[in-house]
C-alpha cells in the first residue's frame, strides 16, 4: 500500500473509489475521468486507465452509461488524434451490453471519435471493429454495428466498401428480428454515405427486402426510411423504386404500418415530387383519411393542412375536402380533436370564397362538439381564420362555445380557455370583448380552483396590456377593487395578486391612487396570510411607485406590519422594509 | 436398458409414432415420508427456455428457481460417439443453478387488497452476452430479470491504505469521493495543474479474484397496469413486446418501457353485472407477431390479428365446440372454462384445456377441435362434489411436445396424462408424479374422439396404489398436477407435486 502525499489525497481517492461498492462513489468518480487521466499522464492512461476500463464492463448501468459518455470525449487525454484508437477497445465492450441507452451512448461516442480519426487509423482500427460487431455472437452487438456503418464506410478502400456493404445486407437478413430492425432504422444513415451507383444495385435491394419483412415492427420502420432514401436518389429513381412501395405501405394489411405511412406521407411526397403526389399520393392519401383505424385517421387528420399545402386548392376541394367533411363527424373524438388543431390552416390555403363556402359549416360544427378538446383546438388557431372570412361570421357561433367552455366542468379545461382570452380579445376587438366576455373574466377570479384564480389574475394584466391602462381602469380595476370587501379570505388574497401583475402595466399614478389605498386598508385585514401578502405586494410596488410615497405610506405600513404578533407578518415586514432600505442606500 | 427397441420400432415407416416409454429422471425437493408440505414451497409456474437449456420454476413464496442442464455441452467428444455407446442416459439432465425472490408480499393501500407473492407465470426471453433474462409475474406486477455470473472483486493496490485511512488523523474529515470536508472542491479544480507526465505514484486499483457468482437483478417492474389478477405473460416473437392478461384485458408492452403499457383486449362490460365472460389465459402466436390467441371461461378461444385494429375487440377467428344437445347442467359453463392454451411450436395448432378435456385445435379450422382427449371423463358423475370442495375450480395447465406429436396435462393424484396427438395415434399414458411413474398406467389404448362421452376412459388402479378405497375414491383431490411443461426439443417433461419437481423422459 502505497502512502500519498497530501496535495494528492483527494485524486488518490477519487481513483481508489473506481472500485468502490457504492454506486454513488464510482459514479462520481467516472464523471471525473478526465480528471483521473491528466493526473495518470497521457501515456499511462493510455496503457493503463483504459484497459481498466475496458476490463469494467459488468458494471452497473449507471455507471457503464456514465462511462460511455464520458470517453466520447477523451481523445485530448489520450494524447490527441494520432491515439484516438485506443478508445475504442472499451466502446465496442459497451457497445455489446444488452442495456440499449447504454449501447446508444457508447455508439454516440464511437461517432464522434470515428468522424476524428485519420483515414489510416479508420482503416486499421474502426473498420475491423464494425466487423467484429457486426459478427458478434449475441444480438446487441450486431444491432450495435448497423449504427457505425456510415462512420466506417467514408474513407475506406474500395475492397473494404464492398465488404461492408455486404456484411450490411447480411444483418439486414439477420435471423433476429431486433438485429432487423436496427439494419432498417440505420439504413438511411448508411445510404447517405454509399455512392449513388451502389445505391440502386444494393441499398435499394436491401431496402426492398426490408419492406416484404414478416415482422411488422421491421416493415414499420422501413416506412421511416422511405422519405430518406427517396431524398437520395434520383426523381426518376425515387418514382420508379420508392413510389410503388409506399402505395402498397399504405394498404399494408397492419394498422401500424398504415399509421406511419400517414405520419410520413408529407416527407414522401416531398421526395416524389408534385406529379406523382397528385397522380398516386392523393389517392393514397384520401385511403387513409378514411381508414377503418381511429389511430391512423389521427395521424392522417393531423396532416390534413401540410398536405394541401403541397396541392392546388382545386385538388384540395375535390379530394381533400369531402374526406374533411367526414372526419369532422368522425366517431372517434380523438380524430375530431386532431382535425380541430389544424383544420384552421386550411383557410388561408383555399382562399376566403371557398372557406365559406365549404369549410366555415365544419368549423362551426367543431365549435359545437361535445368534447372540449375539439372546441378548444378550434378556438386556440382562431387567429388563422379571422384574417380570411372576419370574426362577424364566426361570432355568433363562437360565443356559446366559449361560454360553455368557460364554465366547463374540468379546471384544466377552464384553464385552456383563459389562456385563449387575450387572443380571443386581440381577434374580437373591445366592443365585442366588452358585452361579452368582461363578466366571465370576473367570474374566474372567483373559481373554485387556485389555479383557475391565478391564471385569471394574469388575464387581467395581459388584457391591460392589450387594450391598454385607461380601459382597463374603466373596465376591470373598479370590478376587482370591489372584490376586496369579499367574505372569504382567499378572494380577498386575489385582489392583491391582481394588483400586484398589474400595477406594473397600470403606471405609479393609478397604482397610487386605486390600488395603494386598498392595500393599505388590506394590511388591518383580520387574517394574517392577507396580511404577509400585503407586505409581499408592498415590496414588489416600491419601484413603480415615486420614492415620496414609499417614505410616507408605504413604509408606515410596513412598520405597522412589522410589529404584528404574527411570526409571518413581522417577517415579510421586516423583508420589504429592507428592500426599502436597501434602494435607498443604493440610490444615495 | 431397452433403449434399442425406440430405435427399431421408429424405423418401421409410416403410421403413428409408437408410444413412448417413461422413465423417472431426477426429482428436486422430494418430500420425505411425513413432511409436511409448506405452503409457500408449492411450485406455481414451470417453464423451460426456447433452447431447453434451463428450466425455472416459481412459487407461492414469490421465489423462482433455476436449473440448468448438464448432459449436453459439458460432455466432450461427438455426439455419434455418445449416442453409440450408451444411448440410455442421453437424456435431459438439470443441475440447480441459483435462485432468488422475485416478488415479496405487497398491501395496496388504496384498495385495501393484500397482494400475493405467489409466482403465476414466468416466461423466457432472448439470452445476451451470456446472461439469462426473464420475466415473472404474481397477480398484479410483471418483473423483468437478468440472471447473470458476476466476478466477485477484491481489490488491491489501493491508493490509500483503507485501514489508515479511517484511523489516522490526517487527513481528517473525509466526505465522499475522498474530499476532505473543508476544501471539498478546491484541490481538483481545473487550476490544479498536473505535470505533463502524470503523477507517477498514482495508481489504479488492482482486481485480482476471478471468482464468479450468479446474481440476479430486477431490471424493470411494469406495475400499475391491471386492475384484475394477472393469468398470463407472453411474449412476441419481435423479440421486444410482450403481453400480459388479466381477467378482463390483455395489455401490450414493450420490454424497455415499463411506465406506460396499451390496452388491446377489454372484454370489460359497461355495467359489471353484464359479465358474462373472463379472459383465463393468453398467447402470443410462436412466428406472427402480429398474432395471438386468448381463452374464455366460457369455453372458446379467440385469435385476433393486431394489423387489423388498435383496439382488438373483435376477434379474426373463434374456436367454439357447439354445445351437445341435452347434455346441459348447472356444471356445463364451470367444466367448459378454459383454463390453458399453448400454440404448438410451429404456430399451426392450439392446445385447449378445460376440466374435462384437452383439446387440440388447427388455427385453419374454426368448426371445432380437430381431437379431443378425456382427462377427468371418469369424474362427471362427481362433480356434484368436486363443486362443493372447489376442486372444479382447479386451473390445470397443459402443454405440447416440441415436435406437436404429443399433449399432456395434469390431473389429481399427483398423475398427469400424455396422449399422443399425430393421426391415428392411440397412445394415452396416465403417469404419476413419483419416482415410479409407470406404476398407474393404464393398458387400454385410447382413440382421440371428436365427440366428448362417447369415450369413458377409466383409471385402472392397481392393487398397489395407496388409498383405493372399495367405493373407487383413488383419488385425491388435494394433491393435484396443475403446472407441467415439456421441454422444447425432447421427450421430456417437468412437472410439480406440490413443493416436487419431477423429471421424466422418454
Amino acid at each position: 500500500m502505497a502512502m500519498v502525499d497530501e496535495p494528492l489525497y483527494p485524486i488518490a481517492v477519487l481513483i481508489d473509489e473506481l472500485k468502490n461498492d457504492d454506486i454513488q462513489l464510482r459514479l462520481n468518480s467516472i464523471r471525473r475521468l478526465s480528471t483521473i487521466a491528466r493526473a495518470l499522464g497521457e501515456e499511462r492512461t493510455r496503457k493503463e486507465l483504459i484497459p481498466f476500463l475496458s476490463e469494467n464492463s459488468d458494471d452497473d448501468d449507471e455507471v457503464l452509461l456514465a462511462m460511455a459518455e464520458e470517453l466520447g470525449v477523451f481523445i485530448p487525454f489520450v494524447g490527441g488524434i494520432e491515439y484516438a484508437h485506443v478508445l475504442l477497445p472499451p466502446l465496442e465492450s459497451l457497445c455489446t451490453v444488452e442495456e440499449t441507452c447504454v449501447r446508444e451512448k457508447a455508439l454516440d461516442s464511437l461517432c464522434k471519435i470515428g468522424s476524428q480519426m485519420r483515414e489510416t487509423d479508420l482503416v486499421d482500427s474502426f473498420v475491423p471493429l464494425v466487423k467484429r460487431l457486426a459478427a458478434g455472437e449475441w444480438f446487441a452487438a450486431r444491432v450495435s454495428a448497423c449504427g457505425i456503418f456510415h462512420v466506417a464506410y467514408q474513407g475506406c478502400t474500395d475492397v473494404l466498401k464492398t465488404e461492408l456493404r455486404s456484411t450490411y445486407s447480411l444483418l439486414c437478413q439477420d435471423d433476429m428480428p431486433m438485429v432487423r430492425r436496427a439494419a432498417a432504422s440505420n439504413l438511411g444513415k448508411f445510404a447517405t454515405t454509399v455512392e449513388s451507383t451502389y445505391l440502386i444495385a444494393e441499398i435499394m435491394t436491401m431496402f426492398d427486402d426490408l419492406t416484404k419483412d414478416d415482422q411488422d415492427s421491421v416493415r414499420l420502420l422501413a416506412v421511416e426510411g422511405c422519405a430518406a432514401l427517396g431524398k437520395l436518389l434520383e426523381p426518376q429513381d425515387c418514382v420508379a423504386r420508392i413510389l410503388p412501395v409506399i402505395v402498397n405501405f399504405s394498404q399494408d394489411k397492419s394498422w401500424r404500418v398504415r399509421y406511419m405511412v400517414a405520419n410520413q406521407l408529407y416527407e414522401l411526397c416531398e421526395a416524389v415530387g408534385p406529379d406523382c403526389t397528385k397522380t398516386d399520393l392523393v389517392p393514397a392519401y384520401v385511403r387513409l383519411l378514411r381508414d377503418n383505424e381511429a389511430e391512423v385517421r389521427i395521424a392522417a387528420a393531423g396532416k390534413v393542412t401540410k398536405f394541401c399545402r403541397l396541392l392546388n386548392p382545386e385538388l384540395a376541394i375535390q379530394h381533400i375536402l369531402p374526406c374533411v367533411k367526414e372526419l369532422s363527424s368522425d366517431s372517434s373524438q380523438h380524430v375530431r380533436s386532431a382535425l380541430a388543431s389544424v383544420i384552421m390552416g386550411m383557410a388561408p390555403i383555399l382562399g376566403k370564397d371557398s372557406t365559406i363556402e365549404h369549410l366555415l359549416p365544419i368549423f362551426l360544427s367543431l365549435l359545437k362538439d361535445e368534447f372540449p378538446d375539439v372546441r378548444l383546438n378550434i378556438i386556440s388557431k382562431l387567429d388563422q381564420v379571422n384574417q380570411v372570412i372576419g370574426i362577424d361570421l364566426l361570432s355568433q357561433s363562437l360565443l356559446p362555445a366559449i361560454v360553455e367552455l368557460a364554465e366547463d366542468r374540468h379546471w384544466r379545461v377552464r384553464l385552456a380557455i383563459i389562456e385563449y382570452v387575450p387572443l380571443l380579445a386581440s381577434q374580437l376587438g373591445i366592443g365585442f370583448f366588452d358585452d361579452k366576455l368582461g363578466a366571465l373574466c370576473m367570474q374566474w377570479l372567483q373559481d373554485k380552483v387556485y389555479s383557475i384564480r391565478e391564471a385569471a389574475a394574469n388575464n387581467l394584466k395581459r388584457l391591460a396590456e392589450e387594450f391598454g391602462p385607461e380601459w382597463a381602469m374603466q373596465h376591470l380595476v373598479p370590478q376587482v377593487l370591489d372584490m376586496v370587501n369579499n367574505p372569504h379570505y382567499l378572494h380577498r388574497m386575489m385582489v392583491l395578486r391582481a394588483i400586484s401583475l398589474m400595477a406594473p402595466v397600470m403606471g405609479s399614478e393609478i397604482t397610487c391612487s386605486k390600488f395603494l389605498p386598498v392595500v393599505v386598508e388590506a394590511s388591518k385585514d383580520r387574517v394574517p396570510n392577507i396580511k404577509f401578502n400585503v407586505a409581499k405586494l408592498l415590496q414588489s410596488l416600491i419601484p413603480i411607485v415615486d420614492q415620496s410615497v414609499v417614505d410616507k405610506t408605504i413604509r408606515q405600513c410596513l412598520v405597522d406590519l412589522s410589529e404584528d404578533p404574527d411570526v409571518d407578518v413581522r417577517y415579510f415586514a421586516n423583508q420589504a422594509l429592507n428592500s426599502i432600505d436597501g434602494t435607498t442606500a443604493a440610490q444615495s | 436398458m431397452n433403449g434399442g427397441d425406440v430405435t427399431s420400432s421408429s424405423a418401421a415407416t409410416s403410421g403413428p409414432p409408437p408410444s413412448l416409454d417413461w422413465r423417472f429422471s431426477q426429482v428436486f425437493g422430494e418430500r420425505t415420508a411425513g413432511e409436511e408440505v409448506q405452503e409457500v414451497d408449492i411450485i406455481s409456474a414451470i417453464e423451460f427456455d426456447k433452447s431447453g437449456d434451463h428450466l425455472a420454476t416459481g412459487d407461492r413464496g414469490g421465489r423462482v428457481v433455476l436449473f440448468e442442464r448438464t448432459d449436453t455441452r459439458d460432455h466432450g467428444g461427438s455426439r455419434r460417439d455418445l449416442e453409440q455407446t450408451d444411448y440410455a442416459v442421453r437424456h435431459p439432465e438439470f443441475r440447480y443453478k441459483t435462485e432468488f425472490q422475485s416478488h415479496e408480499p405487497e398491501f395496496d393501500y388504496l384498495k385495501s387488497l393484500e397482494i400475493e407473492e405467489k409466482i403465476n407465470k414466468i416466461r423466457w426471453c432472448q439470452p445476451a452476452n451470456g446472461a439469462l433474462f426473464l420475466l415473472s409475474t404474481n397477480d398484479k406486477t410483471i418483473k423483468y430479470w437478468k440472471v447473470q455470473e458476476k466476478k466477485i472483486k477484491k481489490i488491491s493496490e489501493m491508493n490509500i491504505d483503507p485501514s489508515k485511512a479511517e484511523s489516522s488523523s490526517s487527513p481528517p474529515q473525509l466526505v465522499a469521493n475522498g474530499l476532505p470536508a473543508d476544501k471539498a472542491h478546491g484541490y481538483l479544480s481545473n487550476d490544479f495543474s498536473f505535470p505533463p507526465g502524470g503523477i507517477p505514484s498514482l495508481r489504479l486499483p488492482v482486481v485480482t479474484s476471478q471468482e464468479t457468482n450468479l446474481v440476479a437483478r430486477c431490471r424493470r417492474v411494469y406495475a400499475h397496469a391491471h386492475d384484475y389478477h394477472i393469468n398470463s405473460i407472453s411474449n412476441s416473437s419481435d423479440g421486444e413486446t410482450f403481453i400480459s392478461a388479466d381477467d378482463l384485458r390483455v395489455n401490450l408492452w414493450n420490454l424497455e418501457i415499463s411506465n406506460q403499457s396499451f390496452n388491446i383486449v377489454d372484454v370489460k362490460p359497461t355495467n359489471m353485472e353484464d359479465l358474462t365472460e373472463v379472459i383465463t389465459s393468453a398467447e402470443f402466436h410462436p412466428i406472427h407477431c402480429n398474432m395471438l390467441a386468448y381463452s374464455s371461461s366460457k369455453g372458446s378461444i379467440r385469435l385476433i390479428d393486431m394489423r387489423q385494429s388498435a383496439l382488438c375487440d373483435s376477434h379474426t377467428k373463434l374456436f367454439e365446440e357447439p354445445e351437445a344437445p341435452g347434455s346441459r347442467s348447472f356444471f356445463t359453463e364451470i367444466i367448459a372454462s378454459i383454463s390453458d392454451i399453448k400454440f404448438s411450436k410451429d404456430g399451426r395448432y392450439i392446445l385447449s384445456r378445460d376440466y374435462m378435456t384437452l383439446k387440440l385445435w388447427d388455427i385453419n379450422m374454426d368448426s371445432g377441435p380437430v381431437a379431443s382427449y378425456q382427462v377427468h371423463e371418469h369424474l362427471r358423475p362427481r362433480l356434484c362434489d368436486l363443486y362443493e370442495n372447489d376442486s372444479i375450480f382447479d386451473k390445470f395447465e397443459c402443454c405440447l411436445s416440441g415436435d406437436g406429436l404429443r399433449v399432456a396435462t395434469g390431473s389429481y393424484s399427483n398423475l398427469f396424462r400424455v396422449f399422443g396427438a399425430s393421426q391415428g395415434s392411440t397412445e394415452a399414458a396416465t403417469l404419476e408424479a413419483s419416482k415410479n411413474p409407470m406404476r398407474r398406467q393404464i393398458q387400454t389404448p385410447a382413440r382421440p374422439s371428436r365427440s366428448i362421452g362417447s369415450m369413458t376412459r377409466v383409471v385402472r388402479r392397481g392393487s398397489e396404489s395407496p388409498g383405493t378405497e372399495a367405493n373407487g375414491n383413488a383419488y385425491d383431490f388435494t394433491t393435484k398436477l396443475l403446472h407441467m411443461a415439456w421441454h422444447p426439443t425432447e421427450n421430456s417433461i417437468a412437472c410439480a407435486a406440490a413443493n416436487s419437481l419431477y423429471m421424466y423422459y422418454a
